[in-house]
């Protein structure tokens, strides 16, 4: 009798409130940490970011105004962004088809090798491992008007020498030729994995299906397989060409006449040189959007082409 | 006449041997199991004949030409993959087409955005979709057209894989262990439909498993193979019946056969533990052979006189419903060696577990193996046997 008294429909009810409640407060539990890293890296940086984009600090000042849009409508009206914009841009059109195609030129070639694969792939992954600045020193004289021989070897098949860093004309390309030389060897990593993961079974059923040439080889088996890969690659090669600095900063420093300014170079001098931390924060935030556009809108238009 | 000829096909792969001279000549039209243990250089056999391996000395001949020179898609051969081998990213209509798209559409006619402008391109797909309906309708794939393989059961593929290698009409198929990925019941259906398709399909049909069944059930001929070269090639009931060797007699049949170990005497006659049978061989008195008895010659036996029997213990009873498969220790002999006998439901009533039996075999049924491995032909065997004493009878 006890029992059945205990066992009402309304026990039941709240006994079921009182699991759905334990779930819950568990799963948050297990979702804290994640949360709490989230909030520290990145939500609290950003919003700080926001925040500064709206003001006029300056680093090391005492006091600030909010300036409201004011930085942005700047931003957007001055001649010097807007080139570095066009440059960074111009600068990512390169890299991005170089260091991808490249890429998967390279992987496609090497995975081929059996003996000498391991060779090749130290021999294209050393850029990776080597510190840009310290490299930059090497290209500069590599491509020097007068010592490089780069330029020798120019003048040896009766070209005229090309000043390439300090031509405006050639500059930005240059870089942008540096740029795809230090990530061709992690591209092509990626690549190589991703070509490791085709079964060699479907290379033999395709042959048998009469794929015989390497190009029907590679439409129909190796390039649709490799999506996901290329995917990764694509998003990442681009978000890494819209950083680029470092070369900027040691070897060009925007000039000759600008023509070699990007985006973040700027915002380093901004920030950095002339301390205008508000104004360096809203390019920050313009920065960012270009890549969080870019990076969005190459996923959306290609995972529907990619298979997995 | 897609006759397909070997001769001596040899092939390493670095210092291992693979295959060391196989000769074979298959009929057109003609089924035939490439069968053996994993290792035995069957798989690497049948790729040889695709050409998707090169064999080190030898050659193949298709139709009466030799094709050693030839890649594999002008070999005229479709191969069916154990993994299946689909491509994932395309479409079951996708895969069943592309033997047909390769063959049948120019380079320029596949290549992405030049295609559009090539002429006929469109009457050419629309007479690959029709022979790709052909076949999927044939399949009972016609309402799986749309999918991606991931999409379909391991039976659907098989057959959408099988449909690939159809829709080009091959004159050789080529399978590799096909059915392995699927399960029991399915291997079971799948053996009657491929049996039903080569007889429909009428080519020829070159098969490679490891699954004596398999082997047994759908082959005009078996070739079973062991360490790169083939052991005995005959009909199913020819290597069941009269296997050459130890190693055939042991692979193929299930349950394995009994294998018991028996003396020469005097006069070439046959002792098996200790008493004389009526078995006589063409050996030297003291030599000693084996003694293959299928489970299905072994009965019990009720003390005839003259009958070759021995004492066992029954371990245990296997119920397969239609009969039991009994295990017994040999009484008092080496306790790893037991036999397998076959028997009806109500024989197994009979018996209890641990408990002593005398079992008896047919003489005639009984192989003979030298020290070898090899047959012998026991004396007056196909003449009269009227020195055997049939149990059964």
């Amino acid at each position: 009798m006890a029992m059945a008294a205990l066992a009402t429909p309304a026990s039941f009810a709240s006994v079921a409130r009182r699991r759905r409640w334990i779930e819950r407060v568990t799963g948050l539990g297990f979702a804290m940490p994640a949360l709490v890293l989230l909030l520290l890296t990145i939500l609290l940086p950003l919003g700080a970011l926001t925040l500064l984009s709206l003001t006029n600090y300056e680093f090391g000042g005492t006091d600030m105004d909010w300036v409201g849009l004011k930085n942005f409508q700047r931003a957007l009206a001055d001649p010097i962004i807007r080139r570095s914009l066009v440059n960074t841009l111009v600068y990512v059109a390169i890299v991005v088809p170089g260091g991808v195609l490249g890429a998967l030129l390279i992987a496609v070639l090497v995975h081929r090798r059996k003996q000498t694969r391991s060779f090749y792939e130290v021999i294209y992954f050393l850029p990776v491992t080597s510190t840009l600045i310290a490299m930059a020193t090497v290209w500069q004289f590599l491509l020097h008007p007068s010592l490089g021989p780069v330029n020798a070897l120019l003048k040896w098949l009766g070209f005229a020498p090309v000043a390439f860093l300090s031509e405006p004309s050639t500059a930005l390309a240059t870089l942008a030729v540096i740029g795809i030389w230090q990530l061709l060897g992690f591209n092509m990593i990626l690549f190589l994995a991703g070509l490791t993961a085709i079964p060699r079974d479907l290379y033999e059923a395709a042959e048998i299906d009469g794929c015989a040439g390497g190009i029907d080889r590679f439409l129909t088996i190796t390039w649709p397989l490799l999506g996901p890969t290329t995917m990764f690659v694509l998003v990442t090669t681009m978000i890494t060409a819209f950083k680029i600095f470092d070369t900027v900063a040691v070897m060009t420093r925007g000039g000759p006449v600008g023509s070699t300014e990007v985006l973040l170079y700027n915002i380093y001098l901004e920030g950095f040189q002339y301390f205008h931390t508000g104004y360096a924060a809203a390019l920050t935030f313009i920065f960012l959007t270009f890549i969080l556009v870019f990076s969005v809108m190459q996923t959306f238009a290609l995972d529907r082409k990619v298979h997995y | 006449m897609a006759t397909v000829v070997l001769s001596s096909i040899a092939k390493s792969f670095g210092p291992t041997k693979v295959l060391g001279g196989v000769d074979l000549d298959i009929a057109d039209g003609e089924f035939l199991t490439l069968v053996g243990p994993s290792g035995c250089g069957k798989s690497t056999l049948i790729r040889i004949i695709a050409g998707l391996e090169h064999q080190d000395a030898g050659s193949v001949a298709i139709r009466g030409a030799g094709v050693d020179h030839l890649r594999p898609h002008e070999r005229r051969v479709a191969m069916v993959f154990q993994s299946y081998a689909l491509y994932p990213h395309m479409s079951v209509r996708a895969n069943i087409a592309l033997p047909l798209t390769m063959s049948r559409l120019k380079l320029r006619q596949r290549l992405p955005l030049v295609k559009h402008l090539s002429p006929g391109r469109r009457e050419i797909l629309r007479g690959i979709e029709a022979d790709v309906g052909a076949v999927a309708s044939q399949l009972q794939l016609d309402h799986l057209l749309d999918r991606k393989p991931a999409q379909l059961s391991g039976g659907q593929r098989q057959r959408v894989a099988l449909g690939r290698a159809m829709v080009r009409s091959p004159d050789v198929f080529l399978m590799d262990e096909p059915l392995s990925n699927l399960d029991a019941k399915l291997r079971v259906h799948m053996r009657t439909e491929l049996a039903e398709l080569h007889k429909r399909l009428g080519a020829t049909f070159i098969y490679v498993t490891h699954d004596q069944v398999e082997a047994m059930t759908m082959s005009d001929r078996v070739a079973m193979m062991d360490s790169g070269s083939i052991l005995q090639l005959g009909t199913p009931s020819q290597l069941y019946e009269k296997p050459a060797s130890l190693k055939v007699a042991q692979f193929i049949g299930s349950p394995a056969i009994n294998l018991l170990p028996a003396s020469v005497a005097a006069g070439g006659r046959l002792e098996l533990f200790g008493r004389p049978l009526a078995l006589a061989v063409d050996e030297a008195p003291g030599r000693s052979v084996t003694l293959g008895i299928r489970a299905e010659a072994l009965s019990l036996s009720h003390g005839e006189p003259g009958s070759a029997v021995f004492s066992a213990r029954l371990r245990r009873k296997e119920n397969l419903g239609s009969e039991y498969i009994l295990h017994f220790d040999l009484a008092g002999r080496d306790a790893a060696a037991g036999v397998t006998m076959r028997a009806s439901p109500a024989t197994a009533a009979g018996i209890h577990e641990a408990s002593e039996v005398t079992l008896g075999f047919d003489e005639s049924a009984a192989h003979v193996f030298g020290a070898d491995g090899e047959r012998i032909e026991p004396r007056g065997q196909g003449a009269a046997t009227g020195s055997v004493v049939p149990l059964r009878a």
